[in-house]
């Protein structure tokens, strides 16, 4: 292991390089751009033995990849906003084929109007994709997050691709504290891909993805509902070796709860949860609940974590629009419903298109909604809001 | 925890500055966190980068509004940027000019010191590369990190001659910006 200070992006190629991955198909887009960069340089400089292809876009990158992981071997990508939304059609041919794809989506707004900067909506808008969804708080976690999305997505109880969600620019272009694996210990915690389930073999002819007529097609969607479902367990368990091993714990791998014990809890996903912390640090009546396991939702640890508080107040960086709401909030109102005693529920939609999410915004949605119930709020972006 | 917001021309090297500063001060044992500001970079047009320092770790992920310390590459940004915006009156602004501090009337209660690093650059890189420099000039200025981990950073990062050059330059600065 190795202590460095670098960019979240080169943190990112560290981790996928100690993957070892066969296949890297790539197509830059701000502001996942540096980890093709960085990773294309280990290429260069002969650290990084991996066939490195350079796609004519991100529908391609995911073919790529698709065509890659067909053929039985580790394979990665790595986008953000219109890349993801390019890749739509093929995540779900992904999923279905039950393929364990690992990519690192730098979290930015959707056009129109064009935007590079930060939200989530781009992998919001692939939630009922298939694909697992892992949201990172720090650069440590994306490292550590990495490795474990490996293992799970290969793991013969899932068999689905991970995307890794690290926030654009808030990570993916900030410069701090990384503890980086030796080879080593990657190996030994991850060990080579070695398929049991079908894969292209021109030995051992078969077809994946095929057309299917409409039984065995429902066949395949519950069987792979029930996989995206079992998963859950997987996540936590790879977590918790991970764990083990190398001593970083990021709550129980689905969640993390900081100083949830209050009467009221905020629950978010990804960097700003940092900023957030350092308001709970400074108040006693609100605590954190982190949904680091998007999909698979964790309903049951979500509930647990919930219950008896007095209000919750969802805060989120996507909007559901139509539903006046964050798509995230539904689900937490859904999770609450089969709570006896329900508490109050707010949403606050903020950081869209890379607005700041500040500490006073933060004590300031607190404030008003600690009362309120039902109340949607969406912010301007002003510091002071 | 300090926060240091540097201002520079796209290409000057801010946010290699700000990055370096943040390496050094993980040097002296301190956690820290360093980023530019999230925008699109021209060569030439106006840039900020930051970077923060703390004896205990970092989790806020807001931007710098209220630096401690500002660090300014190019004079010829007081005429377009409010470099002194929401500064600590404790901190102080550090400018790379030929100018008195009572020459350049900048609004801010904060201390304010001029160095004179592009010469300084230019005498001893051979090239108007301030950025460099500029992290002696911190580091003589306030102490928050020690001018010992910035030249390991820059030896590390820039081995041989050129290396060499930037450290002769930074201590320069180190020293001339106690006089």
């Amino acid at each position: 292991m190795t202590t460095r200070v670098i960019e979240g992006s080169q943190a990112a190629a560290h981790a996928v390089a100690l993957c070892k991955p066969k296949v890297c198909a790539m197509y830059p887009i701000t502001p996942s751009t540096h980890i093709p960069e960085e990773l294309s340089k280990f290429v260069a400089d002969g650290k990084f033995d991996t066939s490195f292809i350079r796609v004519e876009s991100e529908f391609a990158a995911m073919s790529a990849c698709v065509g890659a992981s067909a053929t039985g071997v580790r394979a990665f990508t790595a986008t953000a906003s219109q890349g993801v939304a390019l890749m739509h059609e093929v995540l779900y041919a992904a999923a279905g084929m039950r393929l364990p794809i690992v990519m690192v989506v730098a979290n930015r707004a959707l056009s129109a109007p064009i935007n590079i900067w930060n939200d989530h909506q781009d992998t919001i808008a692939e939630r009922d994709s298939g694909w697992l969804q892992l949201f990172c708080e720090t650069n440590q976690e994306v490292v550590d997050t990495i490795i474990q999305a490996y293992r799970i997505a290969e793991d013969e109880r899932v068999l689905l691709p991970v995307m890794v969600n690290m926030d654009g620019f808030t990570l993916t272009h900030t410069y701090e504290k990384v503890d980086i694996p030796s080879q080593e210990e990657v190996d030994a915690f991850l060990p080579e891909y070695n398929p049991k389930h079908a894969y292209l073999d021109p030995e051992r002819p078969v077809t994946q993805g095929p057309f299917a007529f409409p039984k065995p097609y429902a066949a395949l969607r519950i069987a792979l509902n029930e996989a995206v479902n079992n998963s859950k367990d997987v996540v936590k368990e790879i977590h918790d070796k991970y764990a083990e091993k190398f001593g970083r714990r990021y709550g129980n791998g689905l969640i993390e709860e900081y100083k949830n014990d209050r009467p009221i809890s905020i629950v978010a996903m990804g960097s700003v949860c940092g900023t957030i912390k350092g308001v709970v640090d400074q108040r006693d009546d609100v605590g954190l609940l982190r949904v680091r396991c998007y999909r698979p939702f964790p309903k049951e640890e979500i509930k647990k974590a919930l219950e008896g508080k007095e209000t919750v107040i969802v805060f989120e960086k996507n909007v559901a629009l139509g539903m006046n709401s964050g798509a995230m909030y539904s689900e937490i109102k859904d999770v609450l419903y089969e709570l006896e005693k329900r508490p109050k529920i707010n949403n606050v939609i903020g950081g869209l298109g890379g607005t700041d999410v500040t500490m006073q915004n933060i004590n300031n949605f607190v404030d008003r909604l600690k009362e309120a119930d039902g109340k949607v709020e969406l912010l301007r972006g002003d510091p002071n809001e | 925890m300090i926060q240091v917001r540097w201002h520079g021309r796209g290409g000057q090297g801010a946010v290699t500055a700000a990055e370096v500063l943040a390496v050094a001060a993980s040097k002296d044992g301190k956690w820290c966190q360093a980023f530019p500001f999230f925008g699109v970079e021209r060569r030439g047009a106006p840039v900020m980068a930051f970077t923060r320092i703390s004896d205990e770790y970092i989790r806020i992920r807001q931007q710098v509004y209220k630096p401690d310390y500002v660090i300014v590459l190019d004079p010829t940004l007081l005429e377009v940027v409010n470099v002194t915006d929401g500064l600590n009156p404790e901190g102080m602004a550090i400018i790379n000019t030929t100018k008195k501090p009572d020459e350049i009337a900048l609004d801010t209660q904060a201390e304010v010191r001029t160095i004179d690093a592009t010469t300084i650059a230019l005498e001893e890189i051979g090239k108007p590369f301030v950025n460099t420099p500029m992290l002696g000039a911190f580091c003589g200025a306030t102490g928050h990190v020690s001018v010992e981990s910035v030249v390991e950073t820059i030896k590390e990062r820039y081995p041989g001659e050129i290396g060499e050059k930037n450290v002769k330059a930074i201590m320069r600065c180190y020293e001339e910006v106690k006089k």
